[in-house]
């Protein structure tokens, strides 16, 4: 059974005198244990909403949340504030984007890190200071116990998303949900921190749902990948296949404008064009037509269907990219 | 941290220095300068000749300034003319400043343990009933003279509920210690002298209160729906902490930043509303010493409350900004 | 200098806040938001019935406010005053005067006095802030610190100080009392968001241009500050109103009262607030309402003008 099964999940954001808008439209997806999952898309597509949402992070007024959420096989979405409390940061843990205003600022580091363990393991504050020391090892802050008495602004950025990792993973969740972990920080630093996460979810058997705009991450992270377009998947896939053969015109567009080190001199990026718009109508017709290359008169008046292409492979599209076929030089 | 408290300090000498100067002047910008001031209506074109020699008047004006200055080091602030006319300005200071010290406390107390806690649940409730309640409300105190709201409770409440309306002590012969009449009651262990000054103390302090608690309530829930919005927030919430941890540890330590500061800036509009207050209730503090002067035009004692007041404004607001350091380490660990 | 830096942060940061490079969608976006501000349009209810009042209350007031029309009635020695009788439904006053009249034509003065010193007030800030914001450098420092002085005395303590100036004080002594206090609020408030303008792309831009320094103040960086003044201005209005009721309270108010005045009448209540309550509950009642009502629209304007709540 899988760790996490996540039903036809919507999420229906309601302001007072406007109309609700859908920020997440029927999502499934499943995450087994220990497995890499990645969700993919620009921002606004619906990612972190849906993060939030399997966590129960979102305001209780005005999202309007439904589907199911199925975590080792109780629906997160009908428990009570009390009984989620209880299972989050210690069976599931997150990690955000922007490590300097997701620490407090007035609190010393090391108490934020055992603030969990005393929650969920019952640790003293002593004890838990020691593990807490461990755990900074762990992730690789140097001089963990002095680190502890300091404050988030006197860490550098990369130190503060090790902390926020150490602290997600301090009672050893069974999932980890990382929202767009390394966004904020320096290139150079990029590559560090999704090293450590590798190892660390490879380590302790934790499953990671890693959520980003980056093909990059996901190419050197996930098992599995869920494209998510205007609040729905559109191509869910395997990373190998999604690579080898993206078949969403929107995948094959973000895979496309990654620039490359070895194309021809002179060739140019290929962006996608336009911009995601604040509220995508999937009505009538498809929500990426208007960007879409392969648009065709079909795309623009029914709404595409998701198609079990066998082998775990699903697509949302009329007019799919067909696969290459390696093609003859001709001389 | 001690460099930032030297350099505080030595502005703190600064503005003092600047406030005597204003001080000074404001009192020869009276017209017909402080001999008629001193004489009243009184005063002869002669008496006023001879006052203003025996002042030094007829000096140059720097030398009189450095004059000023030298008495007012040695605590010679002159004589009272109209509120306990002959006393000296400093007696009639030492006298009545434990009680309007007692009075603003209270009032501060009053002020944050009911604004602080009714902010944070309007903030929680945003948009409710009970939120739209008690914003207007804290308008309505903003509205309301302080010196009628003190008549109306006065009026009123006090023989409701059986206060006592005016002064700050029934003559019971209360021994005195520190001049803190409920402070005094405690020390000595007479009960009764700290209950019945209590009692003196709650209807201009209710009174009083209104003042700092219309701002430590809005500013708290302006602060909290804030801090509420803050990632950090989120974070604890996803470590799935208890809502009181999350409240007292995340939400409340934060949103408090602003409060502290907003309480060090209220103490100016409460010692103007001292005078006010003390005045309603007979209540014999700095505040009513500063009403009586400014009814009678009694300038030296005037003139030492209001630098007195200034320079406590003063002092209070660099004990505030010091204290944020102590809880702000990003101030702190600069 | 010393007084808290804190309080000269909180009004830099309402300056800031408020200011905006993009002075005419604020606006718009400012008043779309206000048409629909409940407690905006109640401030202004409150605000417009009585001005209507001030405006119309010589004609409707039913007898002359300073005429001792029921002079006879009062008996000093038992401490009675004319009750309400036909043709005075609210009684008359300690002299003998149509009480509703005094009250009706009262919103003239206070009105007055409130928009005097908040205009002077705010005529005094605008140069100080001006020159201040304007030209930066020691100018900057000379003004903001003698600025600085005046902010740390309390405000309402230095009000009653300049009152007691005057040895025989008139209605132009309390509006001067009450509006020299606001001139050091309002200049740092302009200088604050003048800083945060002249930083500003636009005017960058302009300068870049060449636009000259006078042009660049007063056709950009001035207008583009305006959102906070305006916001302090009708805060003021109330506070200026109430600040001259003290002054009344403490005997520095005009001791002139054939025209009446809402703080004076509640002022010389005081003494027979037990006996005769009615005389300080009326003008009580007028001042609290009218201050409401230039606080609520002020509360309200700070909240459209806001750009955090514009999304």
């Amino acid at each position: 059974m899988a760790l996490l099964e996540v039903r036809d999940l919507t999420v229906q954001f309601q302001r007072k005198g406007e109309p609700s808008f859908t920020a997440v439209d029927q999502v499934s997806f499943d995450v087994e244990p220990g497995q890499t999952v990645g969700l993919v898309g620009e921002s606004g597509c619906g990612k972190s909403v849906t993060s939030l949402a399997i966590m129960g992070l979102l305001p209780k007024r005005g999202a309007k949340v439904s589907g199911t959420v199925d975590f080792e096989g109780t629906d997160l979405l009908r428990l009570s504030d009390k009984q989620l409390r209880d299972k989050r940061g210690r069976d599931l843990g997150m990690v955000f984007q922007d490590p300097l205003s997701s620490l407090n600022p007035v609190i010393p580091i090391g108490v934020q890190v055992t603030e969990v363990l005393e929650r969920h393991r019952g640790l003293s504050r002593k004890t838990a200071m020691v593990e807490a020391a461990e755990l900074l090892e762990k992730v690789g802050i140097p001089d963990p116990t002095r680190r502890l008495t300091e404050y988030p602004h006197q860490l550098s950025g990369g130190m503060r998303q090790r902390a926020l990792i150490a602290i997600a993973l301090a009672c050893r969740p069974r999932l980890l949900i990382a929202d767009e972990p390394t966004t904020a920080l320096d290139v150079t630093i990029q590559a560090q921190i999704l090293t450590l996460l590798k190892g660390l979810v490879k380590d302790l058997g934790t499953a990671l749902v890693m959520i980003t705009h980056d093909l990059g991450v996901v190419a050197g992270l996930c098992d599995e990948v869920n494209v998510l377009y205007g609040g729905r998947v559109v191509e869910k896939a395997q990373r190998h296949e999604l690579f080898a053969q993206p078949r969403h015109p929107y995948t094959h567009g973000l895979l496309a404008s990654i620039p490359r080190l070895d194309a021809p001199r002179g060739e140019r990026l290929n962006p996608i064009r336009g911009s995601v718009a604040d509220n995508i109508p999937w009505d009538n017709g498809c929500a990426f037509a208007p960007r879409c290359p392969n648009a065709l008169d079909i795309c623009r008046e029914r709404t595409p269907v998701q198609e079990d292409l066998g082998g775990g492979r699903l697509l949302r599209c009329h007019n799919p990219v067909q696969p290459e076929v390696p093609q003859e030089v001709s001389a | 941290m001690l460099r930032y408290t030297v350099r505080r300090l030595i502005q703190l000498l600064g503005v003092v220095l600047v406030l005597s100067l204003l001080v000074f002047a404001w009192l020869r910008a009276l017209p017909g300068g402080p001999a008629s001031a001193l004489l009243g209506d009184r005063g002869t074109d002669e008496s006023r000749a001879a006052l203003n020699k025996q002042l030094g008047l007829d000096q140059p004006i720097f030398i009189q300034y450095f004059k000023f200055l030298g008495r007012a080091l040695t605590g010679d602030f002159g004589n009272s003319t109209g509120v306990q006319p002959g006393d000296s300005v400093v007696d009639i200071f030492v006298q009545r400043f434990p009680a309007t010290i007692e009075l603003s406390v209270f009032a501060i107390i009053l002020a944050v343990i009911v604004g602080i806690p009714l902010g944070y649940v309007a903030a929680k409730r945003r948009g409710t009933w009970f939120d739209n309640l008690s914003v207007g409300g804290s308008l309505i105190g903003v509205a309301v003279p302080v010196f009628f709201l003190a008549f109306v409770l006065k009026e009123v409440l006090a023989s409701k509920l059986g206060l006592p309306s005016v002064g700050r002590q029934d003559a019971i012969g209360a021994t005195r210690v520190t001049g803190f009449f409920v402070l005094d009651g405690i020390l000595t262990q007479e009960w009764d002298a700290a209950w019945n000054a209590l009692k003196h103390l709650f209807l201009p302090a209710i009174a009083l209160a209104t003042i700092p608690f219309a701002v430590v309530f809005r500013i708290t829930r302006a602060a909290v729906l804030d801090v509420m919005d803050e990632d950090y927030v989120r974070t604890a919430e996803a470590k799935g902490l208890t809502a009181q941890v999350v409240r007292s540890r995340h939400v409340l330590r934060n949103a408090m930043l602003p409060v502290v500061t907003t309480i060090g800036l209220q103490i100016g509009a409460l010692l103007a509303g001292a005078v006010l207050t003390e005045k309603v209730f007979a209540f014999s503090g700095v505040g009513e010493a500063l009403a009586l002067g400014f009814e009678r035009r009694d300038y030296p004692v005037l003139q030492m409350l209001i630098m007195v007041a200034a320079v406590v404004y003063v002092v209070v607001n660099l004990l505030v900004d010091l204290s944020y350091a102590l809880i702000d380490p990003r101030i702190r660990t600069r | 200098m010393a007084i808290g830096s804190a309080k000269k942060e909180r009004i830099d940061s309402l300056a800031e806040s408020t200011a905006d490079d993009s002075g005419v969608s604020l606006a718009a976006s400012a008043w779309k938001r206000l048409r629909r501000s409940p407690v905006f349009l109640f401030g202004s209810f409150i605000i417009v019935a009585f001005v209507i009042i001030a405006i119309i209350s010589p004609w409707i007031a039913p007898h002359d406010p300073s005429a001792r029309d029921l002079a006879d009635q009062v008996i000093k020695a038992r401490n009675e005053i004319p009750k309400p009788q036909p043709g005075y439904p609210l009684g008359g006053d300690l002299q003998g005067r149509d009480f509703l009249s005094r009250l009706l034509v009262g919103a003239q003065q206070t009105l007055l006095v409130g928009v005097f010193a908040t205009l002077i007030g705010l005529v005094g800030g605008l140069a100080l802030g001006t020159l201040a914001g304007a030209f930066g450098g020691w100018v900057d420092s000379l003004v903001m610190r003698f600025v600085d002085v005046m902010l740390s005395i309390p405000q309402l303590l230095l009000a009653f100080g300049i009152g007691a100036l005057f040895a025989k004080p008139n209605l132009f002594t309390v509006i001067l009392a009450v509006s020299i206090v606001q001139i050091p609020v309002f200049a740092r408030l302009l200088r604050g968001s003048m800083l945060a303008q002249r930083e500003s792309d636009h005017v960058l831009a302009a300068t870049s241009l060449g636009v000259k320094h006078g042009a660049i103040v007063f056709r950009h960086m001035l207008p583009n500050s305006l959102g906070p003044v305006i916001v302090q201005s009708t805060l003021v209005l109330a506070t200026s109103i109430i600040d001259a009721a003290a002054l009344s309270f403490l005997g520095l108010g005009n001791p002139d009262d054939r025209i009446p005045e809402w703080g004076q009448m509640l002022g010389g209540a005081q003494t027979v607030i037990d006996t005769h309550p009615q005389l300080a509950f009326w003008p009580a009642g007028c001042i609290i309402a009218i201050a409401l009502g230039f606080t609520l629209v002020g509360e309200s304007l700070r909240d459209a003008l806001d750009p955090k709540n514009r999304r």
